[in-house]
């Protein structure tokens, strides 16, 4: 338990620091940023909407230890500010609509990626020297220096256009309306299929070869020894023995890898036209649309430190030790 | 200096891996000799196919898409190299201090570089980049470096902490060596290796880090890189269209450097922990001894 409210405190430092840097960038420089946006966009403004945009930086009245203060709050009220390319929308709003399809493909993508990449590491370090491993581990590794755009627009040129066997965009058909259907859900499996797929490509040899070199590790103890000489079976003493030991630093791994993850599913929303955070964001790029790409820190932000406590509660099922202390 | 060049180049994989990262050194070098034509000017009509005249095709603009990506290959080098540097001399400093110095100092580099790693470093750099406008190649290296140093921190502290406990470096401290002697002399020089690996490590980051940022339109439109150059393609619809040589290129260069010098570090990696080997000698004892049990087995039925 005491393990668990520090890691919450933790988690609360770096939040904070997310939205200092939020607070602190704009400041830092040249111009105002209010008005380097009005300049570049085409809508006219009225002095209102300027007023709104400064108070989006904390650019209020008062001296500077105020305004941090009250940008605090408006971040700890949910207010993140309204969006210029879509002004008057509040930022919180369009970026709550896009986050369950980013947690959607975050989600599959962590799922599949996680559990082949455990897998076959687990067999690459049983079966060290074979086939299995010559092949798997070396591709694992190439895999992981390609980045997300490169697979996912591979994957699109190749099973969405060359061969029509998915669609190109959106996150399902457009003419259904969402509601609890078969056909619904289908089609939501069918837009999300490929981008699921193509990220957890670039995820999985992490995955793969972290296990497979926790496993040698452990599959050279005493007590692995010691069970094989029992006379278990070779799959007991694989899963239930060395796996669940060696498991414990890949979720280790786990937790490290969520940047990528988060981060190639940015980018794969863009390739696939899926109206996750991702798109969002590069609409807000192109848009030059300010606090909606500060906006996406945050959510960004909290939905890597959930996905990080997640993993803490996984590890205190994993490792014993840590509900005593 | 050279046995460990020749430890390193005895392993296959550090080999090829070298190799193909010195053909990238070489095409960049000689950028001007290999490509036929200004890779900004427009040489031909648009959205060509590949042809013995334009080797990848041309873009949207008629530019040649061979000439671009030999150009391109100078900038992504060079973001990543200085990138590289940056952030193994950050990662390296912090870990090393952190793990030789202890108490107070490591607690407090420790929880700073943790809060680092929970950040997402993406959504990070987008916000930096998006208010810095559209960034040279040089920010992207900076800002690249100055964000992304947490994960090396991380790893040469655990290195250095267990170094730490090391007979030798005990004796050292006995003998009352200074600081910087200690750290210098007796630590730096063993932890070599995860250095390099972090290095290397830093720059396969970086290079699709900056494929990634430009990819997404914060880069400068007026440099010439991969990024770009997919930044370019997309805003073309060339995939849509089916110019898929305009992708394909940029894809291909970034990959094969990215398998490149991952390949290196896999050599690394093995000449520091050989029980991570998977192929040549340890393969060949692991099928000997697989062979020598099974035999085993058989007499011991019989």
């Amino acid at each position: 338990m005491q393990f668990l409210l520090k890691r919450l405190a933790f988690y609360l430092v770096a939040f904070l620091v997310a939205a200092t840097f939020n607070f602190v960038i704009p400041r830092m420089m040249p111009g105002n940023p209010a008005d380097i946006m009005l300049a570049n966009a085409n809508a006219a403004m009225g002095p209102e909407a300027r007023a709104a945009l400064m108070a989006t930086f904390g650019f209020t009245e008062g001296p500077l230890h105020l305004q941090y203060i009250d940008y605090l709050k408006s971040i700890f009220t949910w207010d993140f500010g309204t969006s210029v390319k879509f002004y008057p929308v509040p930022v919180t709003d369009m970026l709550m609509q896009a986050l369950p399809w980013t947690l959607f493909l975050t989600g599959g993508s962590l799922l599949v990626s996680f559990s082949i990449g455990t897998l076959l590491g687990i067999l690459a370090a049983w079966r060290r020297g074979t086939a299995i491993d010559v092949i798997a581990s070396p591709t694992a590794l190439a895999l992981q220096s390609i980045p997300s755009v490169v697979v996912a627009l591979a994957g699109l040129y190749f099973f969405a256009i060359a061969n029509k066997v998915f669609p190109t965009a959106y996150a399902f058909d457009p003419a259904l309306d969402p509601a609890w259907s078969f056909e619904f859900a289908g089609s939501v499996l069918k837009h999300g299929f490929l981008p699921i797929i193509t990220l957890s490509v670039v995820l999985v040899g992490g995955y793969l070869v972290t296990m497979r070199n926790n496993m040698i590790g452990q599959l050279g103890e005493d007590y692995i020894y010691m069970a094989e000489a029992k006379g278990l079976s070779d799959a007991r003493v694989r899963y239930t023995y060395a796996a669940r030991n060696a498991l414990l630093p890949s979720v280790t791994a786990l937790a490290l890898s969520f940047g990528a993850l988060f981060g190639g599913s940015l980018v794969t929303e863009v390739v696939f036209n899926y109206p996750g955070v991702g798109n969002l964001l590069y609409l807000g790029i192109v848009g030059r649309d300010f606090p909606l790409i500060q906006g996406q820190l945050l959510i960004m932000t909290l939905a890597m430190l959930t996905a990080n406590f997640l993993v803490d509660l996984a590890y205190v099922f994993l490792d014993p030790r840590l509900k005593r202390a | 200096m050279m046995s460990v060049l020749k430890t390193f180049l005895r392993n296959r994989k550090a080999a090829i891996g070298l190799a193909i990262v010195l053909a990238y050194v070489v095409i960049a070098l000689a950028a001007p000799l290999i490509a036929h034509y200004e890779p900004l000017a427009r040489v031909g009509r648009p959205h060509q196919a590949p042809s013995a005249d334009h080797w990848l095709g041309t873009t949207r603009m008629g530019r040649d898409v061979f000439s671009q990506l030999i150009y391109g290959t100078r900038n992504s080098l060079m973001v990543g190299v200085l990138a590289g540097f940056i952030v193994t001399a950050i990662g390296t400093t912090i870990g090393i201090t952190a793990a030789y110095f202890g108490g107070r100092i490591d607690d407090v580099l420790n929880f700073f570089t943790n809060v680092v790693l929970v950040l997402p470093q993406l959504p990070l750099l987008l916000v930096l980049a998006a208010f810095l406008g559209q960034v040279s190649p040089l920010a992207i290296a900076l800002i690249i470096g100055l964000t992304s140093w947490a994960w090396g921190a991380r790893v040469t502290r655990a290195q250095a902490l267990s170094l730490k406990t090391r007979d030798y470096i005990q004796a050292s401290e006995m003998i009352g060596e200074p600081s910087w002697r200690m750290i210098l002399v007796e630590m730096l020089p063993n932890l070599l290796s995860i250095i390099g690996f972090n290095f290397i490590g830093s720059v396969i980051f970086t290079i699709i880090t900056q494929a990634t940022l430009e990819f997404l339109g914060l880069g400068s439109p007026l440099t010439l890189s991969w990024g770009t150059m997919l930044y370019n393609a997309q805003n073309a619809s060339a995939i849509i269209v089916g110019a898929w040589w305009e992708v394909i290129a940029p894809c291909g260069a970034i990959v094969l450097i990215g398998v490149g010098l991952s390949l290196m570090n896999f050599g690394v990696d093995e000449i520091a922990n050989p029980r991570m080997r998977s192929l040549g000698q340890v393969a060949k004892a692991l099928k000997l001894e697989r062979r020598l049990s099974r035999q085993r087995m058989q007499e011991a039925q019989q």
